[in-house]
């Protein structure tokens, strides 16, 4: 099958020194900083950015990789050490794998997580890899209608449809898409919302949003409560090594967790909230040891670790396939491809096999590494999270800011980062979503021209949207997908009575 | 759990109040709506056929002003979720390192001491106070940062006058 040429090809590409060395470089960068608390996987990618900027496009994108599966395993730790997950993904594992770390069983608590998030990330790889050529095909069909509808649907669900309140969620877009107007219109040459100040001609970039929103906007954040928190971190005492019990208690919720993530991700749905927590209820309806729920029961953190990584799996799909992020971190990953002018897609696995392919190869491998390197050396990133909160938080704004500098040294771009963590911080204090905006700027300026094309095709016929199948189609789940909410109120309610 | 009859019962203690904050951010979200709505009607319309660089500003300062109207009402029904106190000081802290950043690269005091002068801020806001082993800290690791950076992997950072004793 064609499948296997390309991924035998893939592992080639993977498998040299070269590659191998950054594949390694960045699943230790992605942990490293993932360890570290409130730190996301989102944020772990668009702060190593920058350090990729000078090298090729194959080996840094294979060193996205590893950072991205890096950052996840990382968080984990953090969520099960100090019950502060770093992104939401990570909350359904501290329910649970806090409470075991209090009651001494940290170490088997990290390595079902660690365990599972290969076994459900090799999966959901190995579904990507045979999933995405079948997309491609399809998806080469789509005429510029389609895309349009397509992002319409990835806009409502990511930021309407699965989160708290709808209006909220929206809000977060919109503000979004606003930012993604700044700068010279593409078709026309025109400058919108630059206000004649030079540097907003090229645009808003999507690094220094996310890196104000989430790096500086937690800071602030963290810093304003500092007088609430109280995290504790826990020792990892005892053996690390799982129980032949822990073993068969956990094997079943590894597989459910992934059947959850993979899908559920790879539909243009967003966000690994879902599944994890899916996975969760799931788990602590058919345990057989209901009493231990909410007490560190080890079925807890095996289902939704597992889900969490094979969503982020699920999500390169659309991402790979068709271009389309629909998480915080996807589009931080696209941002990563759009640094070297490359525009994942359909034509990119037609014209760059051996990037793709070596990229979905590549995965398997950080995957293997992260395994490896995770359980052995838990010791030392337990030692990061030793890092006094004053120096820690010092630390990572410096390192924020510098990415910034970096790129552009102007007094407007850190003006920028600096307005961006204001937002975040007050986004963070009146709860409003923050994935929505990072997308809305990266997929805005995309879904505009795409509609604008469709629209010079047709002669500004607008009916060319509803006159394609597939666009129709698509527009009609996204308007259900918007009025959904406002119709099912109890459905964002979920999530609150699991706690 | 019987949530409903149990809610019923209970007094809302603080009945449902205007949040003033939620009635800020919809009236900054009408602002903005505005100001997508001036920009965009300098823009000449040219185009012949479908959209100009004019229509998209406008269909969001729509969703824009029907936002701001459903923040209103949020405001209005007290119907945001809870928050908790917040202590201003280290917010205001960290804003002040971040301006004295810009500050310093504006004037040209490269990347050592700008980067300093927020690690030592961001340090004081989070509740250390010892400011001068702080400060050689800082200068310490972006120091280091600076050369790791600037000379291993050729990123240009802005050089002051530190930077040039290097």
């Amino acid at each position: 099958m064609d499948t296997f040429a390309a991924l035998a090809h893939g592992m080639a590409v993977a498998m040299q020194p070269m590659n191998l060395l950054y594949a390694l470089i960045g699943v230790f960068l992605g942990t490293a900083v993932g360890v570290l608390p409130g730190i996301g996987p989102a944020l772990t990618v668009a702060l190593l950015l920058p350090v990729t900027y000078k090298l090729d496009p194959g080996g840094s994108l294979i060193m996205f990789a590893g950072i991205y599966y890096g950052g996840m395993y990382g968080g984990s730790t953090t969520a099960i050490l100090i019950n502060t997950p770093g992104e939401s993904a990570s909350m359904a594992t501290a329910l649970e794998g806090n409470k075991m770390a209090k009651a001494g069983r940290g170490g088997p608590a990290l390595a079902t997580s660690a365990i599972g998030s290969f076994v459900a990330g090799t999966m959901a790889t190995i579904g990507l890899a045979f999933l995405a050529p079948w997309l491609v095909d399809f998806a080469v069909r789509f005429g510029p209608e389609d895309y349009f509808a397509l992002m319409c649907v990835a806009f409502v669900t990511v930021s309407a449809t699965f989160g708290d309140s709808p209006v909220r969620g929206l809000t977060s877009l919109f503000i979004g898409l606003t930012l993604g107007l700044v700068g010279i219109d593409k078709l026309t040459g025109q400058a919108r919302l630059a206000f004649g100040i030079p540097e907003l001609l090229d645009g808003v970039e999507v690094t220094t949003l996310a890196v104000g929103l989430f790096a500086v906007g937690e800071a602030l954040y963290v810093a304003s409560r500092r007088h609430h928190a109280e995290e504790k971190l826990e020792p990892v005492r005892g053996s690390l090594w799982m129980t032949r019990e822990d073993w068969r208690r956990s094997w079943k919720p590894w597989l459910r967790g992934t059947l959850f993530g993979f899908p559920i991700g790879a539909l243009p749905a967003g966000g690994a909230e879902i599944p994890t927590f899916l996975s969760y209820s799931t788990e602590r309806r058919l345990t057989k040891h209901p009493e231990e729920f909410g007490k560190g029961a080890i079925e807890g953190v095996a289902g939704p670790e597992a889900a969490n990584n094979a969503s982020a799996a699920g999500t390169l799909v659309p991402l790979l396939t068709l271009g389309l992020p629909t998480s915080a971190t996807a589009a931080m990953m696209l941002a990563g491809f759009q640094q070297y002018g490359l525009n994942p897609g359909p034509l990119l696995f037609a014209e760059r096999p051996d990037l793709v392919w070596g990229l979905i190869a590549s995965l398997f491998i950080a995957n293997g590494m992260l395994l490896v390197l995770n359980l052995p050396l838990v010791g030392l990133w337990v030692r990061l999270l030793a890092i006094p909160q004053p120096w820690l938080y010092a630390g990572i704004l410096v390192f924020a800011t510098m990415g910034t500098i970096a790129a552009k040294p102007s007094v407007v771009e850190l003006s920028m980062l600096a307005a961006f963590g204001v937002m975040g911080f007050l986004m963070r204090r009146f709860d409003f979503p923050i994935a929505p905006v990072v997308i809305g700027l990266i997929l805005g300026p995309i879904a505009e021209s795409q509609l604008r094309r469709a629209l010079a095709i047709s002669l500004g016929d607008p009916m060319v949207l509803l006159q394609s199948p597939m666009s129709a189609t698509l527009l009609g789940v996204a308007l259900i997908a918007l009025l959904a909410p406002f119709v099912l109120r109890g459905l964002g309610r979920f999530k609150a009575n699991e706690d | 759990m019987t949530p409903d009859t149990a809610s019923e019962n209970l007094p809302r203690a603080p009945a449902r109040r205007v949040d003033r904050a939620g009635v800020v951010i919809a009236a900054a979200l009408a602002v903005l709506a505005a100001v997508l709505v001036w920009d965009a009607s300098k823009l000449p319309s040219t185009t012949m056929y479908g959209m100009g660089p004019e229509a998209m500003p406008v269909v969001i300062a729509i969703g824009l002003v029907i936002l701001a109207v459903g923040n209103l009402i949020d405001a209005l029904r007290g119907n945001l979720p809870p928050r908790e106190s917040m202590d201003p000081k280290p917010v205001w802290l960290i804003i002040g390192g971040l301006a004295l950043l810009i500050a310093i690269i504006g004037f040209g005091g490269g990347f050592i001491l700008a980067t300093s002068a927020l690690f030592i801020t961001t340090s004081a806001a989070f509740g250390r106070r010892a400011v001068l082993a702080d400060t050689v800290i800082a200068l310490v690791i972006t120091t280091l940062i600076y050369l790791a950076f600037d000379k291993l992997l050729t990123l240009s950072l802005p050089a002051g006058p530190l930077e040039r004793l290097l």
